[in-house]
């Protein structure tokens, strides 16, 4: 637990990476780590590149990661996003559209979720937190399609 | 007993649930990135928040209520904290009875800003003391320090916070024992510390340097909530403030830090000696040299600041580059797609009939600046909130006529109530003598920010209906605007044309608003009906 655990979700504005890193880093925190989540908002939600850093251990200190320290790369648009690869620790994952079936996602709004699914495989944390913690983040109507997209990432 | 709550929280939630717990009782701001999520916080916490129709008028309301004894707090973006300075810079001189917060958020690197300018510069020139948080934790201990140092010392207290602080989320613990009450408000007439004339004044600025004079003293005391960490030998020490520490920590963890808490008056004397301790000091601070500068004058044993350092935002990279001494740092270029507007935003109609008629167009603040990039090109100036009729005026008054006919000014409708009522005054008061044609894009909400409300929509911040909802053409009439015309963007392409066109050519002043809500507010109105 002593090591910091570097997370980037990357993409596109209006592709849900802040509220995949808001859902992450929630789950992170109830699970005792302490967290830093950085992101920029503003001319970034018009439909420009965006991307969200995630830090989790038992201590971390800035909210950026550093340069050639990505452990997880979600690159959820990967014309845009795959551009962080540079970024990425020795051994470092890139997790990204590719690693599921997008056709069998109810909505393509839901990427950003399976994307955590995938993630998910890497990370100990009972499957259930996970579940209970996106329901928290959608509306009920919504909480079926996303559980669904988790599991089908998760289960790929 | 102490009673002890965490949450995962960005600084913008932290800085309103000190505020809430603090017993503030008002909130007034406006909007602007990174700084917009601490009212919306904070009247979802139940305190009342208003958005003002701009940064002066916002520290107007919040100075009043300070001056009756209560807490306030103001918000606002750097930018937006020049427009409100002329009343902090004499408010420092009158100070408060109560308590006024002030933050102020920075945007180094500019990710949603036109400029990257340092608030504790301009608190320094304006006598107004800055705290800088590093995470969300001290953004909550600071705003609450802030509140109690601003009614100890009667004077307004500047929190200055920069992007990664107010839209990092970081863990903050606070105790549920600690809050304390609303005060209640009681007027007490003073007018030698509230009516500002030179003879109240004078002894007002002794009183202000004597006050800033005490907060250096505490400041270089151990109460102070600046932080000493000795490092593990004596070759490096670092000085460092706000998110800037955490990326210094982060590149020499065996360092010794003076971290700065409460940056201006800043402890010079006992940063000093901390220098002296060590066999080099470097300061990592975001933005202007504004310590290091400091320190250098009293003598510390700091390195002076390549001016490299001055562009961007910080992260651990940079902290070690400029640590290692280099003077050449560049991040790698990333490709990166640029913001650009919505589809179907009515702002890509509204740009064409002015590209159509070669227009020299005179613009403004928010998400239609998009509009001077690529595919739209269809924007020539734009520098600050509601500057676009004054320009637009200039350069009527000084073309040859041929060109002045060419040129238009675009305002958005949030933007007109912030600053763009005093250029229309201008524009009826010293009218070129071509006239002048003003085009109003009003979407009906400040949509850059993220959808906030404004005099204009009907609605306060909470989104619930307000008294009264003020109109742009009623007010353009009663300002003696001759034309005053409406037309949609989307739908009336040519009619707006043709009408532009008749207007350009004659020497009246004419107001068109071209009004169709943003797609994304109008979602959000819907959504919050349902």
């Amino acid at each position: 637990m002593d090591k910091v655990t570097n997370i980037r979700i990357a993409g596109l504005g209006g592709m849900g990476v802040l509220k995949a890193s808001l859902i992450l880093s929630e789950l992170l925190f109830e699970e005792g780590y302490d967290v830093k989540k950085a992101e920029v908002h503003g001319m970034s939600q018009r439909g420009g590149s965006i991307s969200s850093d995630v830090r989790f251990g038992k201590k971390v200190v800035s909210p950026m990661i550093g340069s050639g320290k990505i452990d997880f790369l979600l690159s959820l648009e990967p014309e845009w996003s795959d551009v962080h690869k540079n970024s990425l620790a020795r051994g470092g994952v890139v997790i990204s559209p590719a690693d599921f079936d997008v056709s069998k996602l109810k909505s393509a709004k839901s990427i950003n979720v399976a994307a955590l699914g995938v993630l998910s495989r890497h990370l100990d944390i009972p499957e259930g937190r996970w579940l209970e913690t996106i329901a928290k983040f959608f509306p009920e109507k919504l909480r079926e399609a996303n559980a669904e997209a988790f599991m089908l990432g998760r289960n790929s | 007993m102490p009673k002890f709550e965490k949450k995962l929280l960005s600084g913008n939630e932290a800085v309103a649930l000190a505020a809430f717990h603090s017993g503030c009782a008002l909130g007034v701001g406006y909007p602007g990135t990174p700084s917009t999520e601490i009212l919306e916080n904070f009247s979802l916490l139940g305190g009342n928040a208003e958005w003002a129709p701009n940064e002066k008028v916002a520290a107007e309301v919040a100075l009043g209520a300070a001056f009756a004894d209560a807490a306030s707090l103001a918000t606002m973006k750097h930018v937006g904290f020049n427009v409100a300075q002329d009343l902090f810079f004499t408010a420092s001189y009158s100070g408060v009875q109560g308590a006024f917060v002030a933050v102020v958020a920075d945007d180094p690197g500019m990710a949603s800003s036109q400029n990257e300018q340092d608030t504790r510069s301009l608190a320094y020139a304006g006598g107004l003391p800055v705290l800088e948080p590093s995470d969300s934790q001290e953004a909550y201990d600071f705003t609450r320090l802030a509140f109690r140092l601003s009614r100890r010392w009667g004077i307004p207290f500047i929190l200055r916070t920069t992007t990664r602080i107010a839209h990092s989320n970081t863990p903050v613990e606070y105790d549920l024992d600690s809050l304390e009450p609303l005060h209640s408000a009681k007027y007490q007439k003073d007018i030698s510390t509230h009516v500002m004339v030179p003879g109240h004044a004078k002894p007002s600025h002794l009183r202000l340097r004597r006050k800033l004079a005490e907060i250096l003293k505490w400041n270089e005391s151990d109460e102070s909530p600046n932080m000493v960490v000795e490092g593990k030998s004596s070759e490096l020490g670092i000085i460092a403030s706000g998110v800037a520490f955490q990326h210094a920590m982060e590149a020499a963890p065996d360092a010794g830090f003076f971290k700065v808490a409460l940056s201006h008056p800043l402890p010079v004397n006992k940063i000093s000696e901390f220098s002296k301790r060590y066999k080099r000091c470097v300061v990592i601070e975001e933005g202007d040299p504004y310590m290091t500068t400091l320190l250098l004058a009293a003598g510390a044993n700091v390195e002076p600041r390549d001016e490299v350092w001055r562009f961007g935002e910080f992260n651990s990279d940079r902290a070690k580059a400029q640590i290692d001494g280099a003077t050449d740092y560049s991040e790698p270029a990333v490709k990166s797609k640029p913001p650009q507007l919505c589809k179907g935003c009515p702002h890509v109609y509204s740009f064409k009939p002015l590209v159509d008629l070669n227009c020299i167009v005179s613009g403004d603040i928010g998400c239609y600046t998009l509009a001077a990039m690529k595919p739209v090109s269809g924007m020539d100036l734009q520098i600050c909130m509601g500057a676009s009729i004054g320009m637009g005026l200039g350069l009527r008054k000084v073309l040859p006529e041929s060109e002045a006919r060419r040129v238009v000014s675009v305002i958005g409708d949030s933007t007109f109530m912030h600053s763009g009522l005093t250029g229309l005054l201008e524009m009826v008061y010293n009218p070129p003598p071509t006239g002048h044609v003003v085009v109003v894009l009003d979407n009906s909400t400040t949509a850059m920010t993220g959808q906030q409300e404004h005099p204009g929509t009907g609605r306060k911040l909470d989104h619930s209906p307000a008294p009264h909802t003020v109109s742009i053409a009623d007010v353009a009439k009663a300002i003696g605007v001759q034309n005053v015309e409406f037309f949609n963007p989307v739908r009336d392409a040519e009619k707006i044309t043709e009408y532009l066109r008749e207007k350009l050519a004659t020497n009246e002043l004419t107001l068109i608003i071209l009004k169709q809500p943003c797609l994304l507010a109008a979602a959000n109105l819907a959504k919050m009906k349902a």
